[in-house]
Parts: structure tokens; C-alpha cells; sequence
């Protein structure tokens, strides 16, 4: 049995409603940017198996733009976290319920 | 392309994510997204992109993984957090499956098997780069440099 289209885009749909799930329901502010790179690399899995399932003549887009994502997230988990440590210490907490202010 | 290797891959995958969206324990959770991507890395082999597997192996797993871990135990006093599973996300989640498990089943044409084995070197993707996706590729050394002097300035001690 060779796996179809809609399987690759079926698991990319779950893996994408995990990290959903994971970046709303959660009050840590390490899971909800866990949740998002979970959702980032679901579309990358889109862009990948759209690529190989394409009919001829073959165009390299959908590898590209996987890489191209694949940075970006990169550059995303790196402020991320380190807006996670700027107000860790500001409020010695990571608990997203308990940052109510702005105020620097 | 191989339909058991899909079906362990896929079950390994959405495990280990599943696992790592709602274990208590902070440090388990980013092991689990670790495994997570390695079986995303996987599915990137099985469907014959080879470079963007490794690519993701290196980048997610090298670089972000480690990261995550060393923001955890930075700010480790609250990392075993109270379990309260928020349940109105629950069901947004599985609205949001639903609506697109509805929308890829009823798409006929996503139902096709794949063309023959295709090849795409790293010399053809590294041609591309350099001439097609040649401004693409310089913004995206400029983002990550930002990204970088961002994230160095938001984490210097002020000055008082």
C-alpha cells in the first residue's frame, strides 16, 4: 500500500491541531512556543508532500519554501525565548495568566 | 514509499507531539518535541527530501531544541506546572481537526499516489538558491541577523 496525498495531509492536519492545542490551552509561556514550532513544522510536512506529489516537470518551490520556513522559525524560537527571559525576570514567573501589565 | 514505515513514522510522530502538548513536566515535554521532530525528520526522508530532513535535524533539534531546554532551566522555579488543561482550547482543537480532516476527505483530487521517484539534489538546490531564489535567501540572513542582535538586546541587564 503506498500512502496518498490525503494520509500526509490528514497527519499534518493532527500535528497542526496538537500544537493548537498545545498554544492555547496551556499556561507556560516555554509550551506555548513549543505549540507554535509544533504548528510551523505541520506546514512544512504541507509544502514537502505537496512537492512530491506534483505532476511533472517538477519545480524545487515547495523544498524551498520548506527551507526558507525552517529558518524563519528558527529566528521566531530564538526571540521568542529570550522575550520569555526578559520577563521572567521582570515577574519571576512564566505563567502567562499573571502578565497583566505593560508597564516596563 | 512505504505504506508500514508511513504508518509507525505517523504513530510516532503525533505521539510524541500529543505528549509534548500535555505532559505536566516541562523537561519531558521538550524531550518529547525532540522525538516529535525526529519523526517529522522521517516523514521528510520517506518522501525524498533528503536535505530539508537534515536540515530540520540540525536546525530544530541542534539549535532550537538545546534552546528551549536552556530557557527551561533558566527559569526553572515554576517548570512543574499545575496541570489545568484548559478545555474550551481542547475543543477549538478538535473543531480545527475536524473542519480539515472534513475539507482534505472531501477534496477528490488530493487521492493520487505518488509519481515516480524524483531526485533533487543538493547541488540542484544549492543552484537555485544562488540564482532564482537569490533575494529570498539574502532577506533571510538579514532576518536571522536581527533576529540575533533582537535577542541579545532583550536579554542584556539593564543598566540602572
Amino acid at each position: 500500500m503506498t500512502p496518498t496525498l490525503q494520509l500526509f495531509l490528514i497527519v499534518s492536519a493532527a500535528l497542526f491541531s496538537i500544537g493548537l492545542l498545545a498554544a492555547l490551552s496551556r499556561r507556560h509561556a516555554i509550551f506555548i512556543l513549543i505549540g507554535i514550532e509544533i504548528m510551523l513544522a505541520a506546514a512544512n510536512l504541507n509544502f514537502i508532500a505537496f512537492w512530491r506529489f506534483a505532476p511533472p516537470p517538477h519545480p524545487s518551490t515547495g523544498v524551498m519554501i520548506a527551507l526558507f520556513s525552517i529558518a524563519i522559525s528558527a529566528a521566531e524560537a530564538a526571540v521568542g525565548l529570550a522575550m520569555v527571559i526578559a520577563v521572567y525576570r521582570h515577574y519571576r514567573t512564566t505563567n502567562v495568566d499573571q502578565y497583566n501589565q505593560l508597564k516596563g | 514509499m512505504n505504506g508500514a514505515a508511513f504508518i509507525v513514522i505517523s504513530l510516532v510522530t503525533l505521539g510524541a507531539a500529543l505528549a509534548a502538548a500535555v505532559l505536566p513536566n516541562l523537561m519531558h515535554a521538550a524531550f518529547c518535541l525532540v522525538l516529535a521532530l525526529l519523526g517529522l525528520a522521517s516523514f521528510f526522508f520517506l518522501l525524498g527530501a533528503e536535505f530539508v530532513g537534515l536540515a530540520l535535524v540540525f536546525i530544530y533539534i541542534g539549535a532550537v531544541a538545546v534552546l528551549i531546554v536552556f530557557t527551561i532551566l533558566l527559569t526553572r522555579r515554576d517548570s512543574k506546572e499545575h496541570l489545568g488543561l484548559n478545555w474550551s482550547g481542547v475543543l477549538i482543537a478538535c473543531a480545527v481537526f475536524g473542519g480539515l480532516t472534513w475539507a482534505i476527505l472531501k477534496t477528490q483530487s488530493l487521492s493520487i499516489i505518488p509519481p515516480q521517484a524524483r531526485t533533487l539534489t543538493v547541488k540542484r538546490i544549492g543552484e537555485t538558491l544562488m540564482t532564482g531564489y537569490v533575494w529570498p535567501l539574502q532577506c533571510v540572513g538579514l532576518l536571522l541577523t536581527a533576529a540575533l542582535i533582537g535577542a541579545l538586546v532583550l536579554v542584556m541587564e539593564e543598566r540602572r
